[in-house]
């Protein structure tokens, strides 16, 4: 495959003498992958091995009246039949680790379930399959409950409790918020002097990693009073640390090997199999398999939550996006895992990769009776950049501006405050879709062709507006039941002080070096991470944009000062030439 | 249970190993004679991940009666040199054709099968004789190109 570079982007901030980049490279790993010898957890033999397998709901919500395990017990090649009694610590949750969140989800279950194979006893026997004979005679009187599969069902008043840890059927935020807020200016007037507003619903499905290797772990006695535990986990020390936990033993008895994952992409990291394993070996006194068939590791093993989204977007008749809010609703299932810290990733990703003035949102953690989420490939961006950016296609198409056009126009460019508090920096979207734009001969404006991420930026885009917060949500005003922050109708009364969004109505949506300096009220300004390159035959009149042009003719540029910053700049925030992150 | 005798050549050795009624080649080879060369994916056929050959003919091990191998030829990915100096390995290596490496094997025996039986296949040929193994990683693309590969620079006859 081979790779073009677009050197004379940003040129005069980077090191070219690019050592690995651009070359063809063998993977460290691939003579074993090609000779059949890499070893996987499974690839090591134990005389000896016992296979464990576990009895699991078949109800979306139910209690468990009793579990009966004295036929299976007497079944040929049975050695030991475990429920939520054996485990040393039955209640944990996976960031319980870094103290966050309430302990909420046994390893075998004994009260009730909250999704559908959900374990709640489990089978060791000589062979798998004398394994599987024996969980079919476990014998569970269950008492079904009513459940709930849908976010915003599982916030309604009198929705069935999911978790008993979290009776309002959402996470709750350092004991503070039962959402993930962020406030930046003032959404509600922002889009009452918008001259469009844009709704918008987006929802992705939960998604599941389907590794070809399922989870499974081995674990066996080692000499000095330890045990060793092989494992297809993707987070070694994680999971050693959980088992610790949840056998109330001292890791230091505990020898994690791992680091050959037969594919993972997030769905190996919730720690399951290994203590289930160490737990079986610890009572039998031998080698004990905990592997998940195909079918549980579809049912059972944890997915990518599904996600649903509420957007509303202000934005002026120039493109200018002026304001946007967001509702968001996780779906974690019946358990925390790892579905709270995917909101808070989330959070800090809005609004997407533009400069907005007013922005908010409010993202809840819901429990439904759902498979357990946990992490796959980037979760907790995806599902809300895929609402975002269609949402942006969607906005373009109702004010009838182009699309990449409205993205090059609302794109982050250096020195611009997101709404965390941050300065952007090494900004690049604009550049990747003029990129994009040529490489598919998608005409765009020559304005547009123009602009620059490292140009026009900071000034009053680098302001923080005065930000209106409130207390929805907080922890103690809050009754079992109360409906979420919804997707209101966002209209709002004219304000009583007249609204000024940043940058100004009446200015420039782009504002070059022509533009006046930012009002004396303005907060101190950060500096901009990097200045502006010279010109470059590409962009050889650097202008400042004019407003959006449905007709794209575009006005003359305006006179205009050289930009005064510093000529060079590392772009980069180490001298290992290594960008950010 | 009764268990019975079976004698086959597992890539050029003979093994002779007492085997359950009932009982899958793919455990045989992996817990009985110790090959863990063939993974163990879905046990249902549905994957690819423990593709052998059965006298040059791929078959899945998970679905295959162990005692059906009787007198036969098996081969697996860990009869392939270990220095991976095999043209369709060299090509694998050189075509990133691996991420986690899991459905390696049986890929590489789905491969030998089609360039034993055509040659000179072309790209379709590949996909087809392919289409029973599951990637879930690097995407099918370099594995298709390494196949192709592998077959540009084959020598008079595969191992």
């Amino acid at each position: 495959m081979s790779v073009e570079f677009r050197k004379a982007l940003f040129a005069d901030e980077r090191d070219d003498n690019l050592v690995e980049v651009g070359k063809p490279t063998r993977r460290q790993d691939i003579l074993g992958h090609v000779t059949g010898r890499s070893p996987f957890y499974d690839d090591h033999l134990f005389e000896g091995l016992l296979h464990m397998r576990c009895a699991r709901s078949p109800h979306h919500h139910a209690r468990i009246r009793s579990i009966d395990t004295a036929e299976a017990e007497r079944m040929p090649g049975v050695v030991r039949v475990l429920t939520g009694a054996d485990v040393p610590v039955n209640l944990n949750t996976l960031l319980s680790l870094m103290d966050f969140g309430r302990d909420d989800e046994p390893l075998l279950s004994t009260g009730k379930v909250g999704y559908r194979g959900e374990p709640v006893a489990a089978v060791i026997a000589e062979s798998e399959s004398q394994a599987n004979d024996a969980v079919s005679r476990i014998r569970v009187v269950w008492e079904e409950l009513p459940h709930v599969l849908d976010v915003e069902q599982a916030l309604a008043p009198g929705a069935p409790v999911v978790n008993d840890a979290y009776p309002n059927n959402s996470f709750d935020y350092h004991d503070k918020y039962d959402h993930q807020k962020l406030r930046f200016g003032d959404v509600e007037a922002a889009l009452a002097a918008a001259d469009h507003v844009v709704e918008g619903r987006y929802e992705m499905s939960p998604i599941e990693q389907a590794p070809v290797e399922t989870n499974g772990a081995i674990a066996a006695p080692e000499t000095s009073d330890r045990l060793v535990c092989y494992t297809s986990t993707q987070a070694l020390f994680f999971s050693l640390a959980t088992a610790a936990k949840l056998l109330d033993i001292s890791s230091s008895r505990l020898h994690f090997v791992g680091g050959t994952v037969g594919g993972g992409f997030g769905g190996k990291v919730d720690s399951i199999v290994e203590p289930m394993a160490l737990l079986g070996c610890i009572l039998t006194g031998r080698p004990v398999k905990f592997a998940w068939d195909r079918a549980e590791e579809m049912q059972v093993g944890a997915p990518r939550g599904g996600e649903r989204w509420y957007l509303t977007d202000g934005v002026m008749n120039d493109g200018r996006i002026v304001a946007r809010k967001f509702t968001g609703y996780f779906d974690a299932g019946a358990y925390t895992r790892l579905s709270s810290y995917a909101i808070v990733k989330a959070t800090g990703h809005l609004p997407g990769p533009y400069t907005i003035p007013n922005v908010s949102s409010d993202i809840l953690c819901v429990f439904t009776n759902r498979t357990p989420a946990t992490a796959m490939r980037g979760f907790g961006i995806t599902g809300v950049d895929f609402a975002i950016e269609s949402h942006m296609d969607v906005v373009a198409h109702e004010i009838g501006m182009d699309p990449v056009e409205f993205r090059i126009l609302n794109a982050y460019r250096d020195g611009d405050m997101k709404p965390h508090r941050r300065v952007a920096k090494n900004c690049a979207l604009i550049e990747c879709a003029q990129v994009a734009a040529e490489k598919a001969n998608w005409r765009i404006g020559e304005a547009f062709r123009r602009m620059s991420s490292t140009r026009d930026g900071g000034g009053t885009r680098a302001r923080i507006p005065p930000t209106v917060t409130d207390t929805d949500g907080r922890i103690g005003d809050r009754r079992a039941g109360r409906s979420a922050p919804g997707p209101r109708r966002t209209i709002a009364p004219t304000p009583s002080e007249p609204f000024a969004p940043s940058p100004a109505p009446d200015a420039p949506p782009v504002r070059g070096p022509s533009i006046s300096p930012p009002a004396p009220a303005a907060p101190p300004v950060a500096a901009p991470s990097r200045p502006a390159p010279p010109p470059t035959p590409a962009y050889s009149h650097p202008v400042a944009a004019p407003a959006y042009d449905p007709q794209r003719q575009p006005a003359p540029p305006a006179a205009q000062d050289p930009p005064s910053r510093p000529s060079r700049y590392s772009r980069f925030a180490t001298n290992a030439g290594l960008r950010r992150r | 249970m009764a268990r019975k005798p079976v004698q086959f050549r597992l890539n050029g050795m003979d093994k002779a190993v007492f085997v359950d009624d009932g009982a899958n080649l793919l455990d045989v080879l992996r817990r009985g004679v110790g090959d863990l060369s063939t993974k163990r994916g879905c046990a249902q056929g549905g994957c690819g991940a423990c593709t052998v050959l059965i006298d040059g003919v791929p078959f899945l091990g998970c679905l295959t009666l162990a005692e059906t191998v009787e007198g036969r030829e098996v081969a697996t990915a860990a009869g392939l040199p270990a220095d991976g100096s095999h043209p369709l390995q060299e090509a694998f290596m050189a075509n990133f054709a691996a991420q986690c490496g899991f459905c390696t094997p049986g890929m590489l025996m789905s491969a030998l099968a089609l360039l034993e039986s055509t040659p000179h296949p072309d790209r379709e040929q590949v996909v087809e004789a392919l289409s029973g193994n599951i990637c879930r990683c690097t995407g099918y693309e370099p594995i298709i190109d390494a196949v192709l590969d592998a077959a540009n620079q084959r020598k008079e006859s595969w191992q």
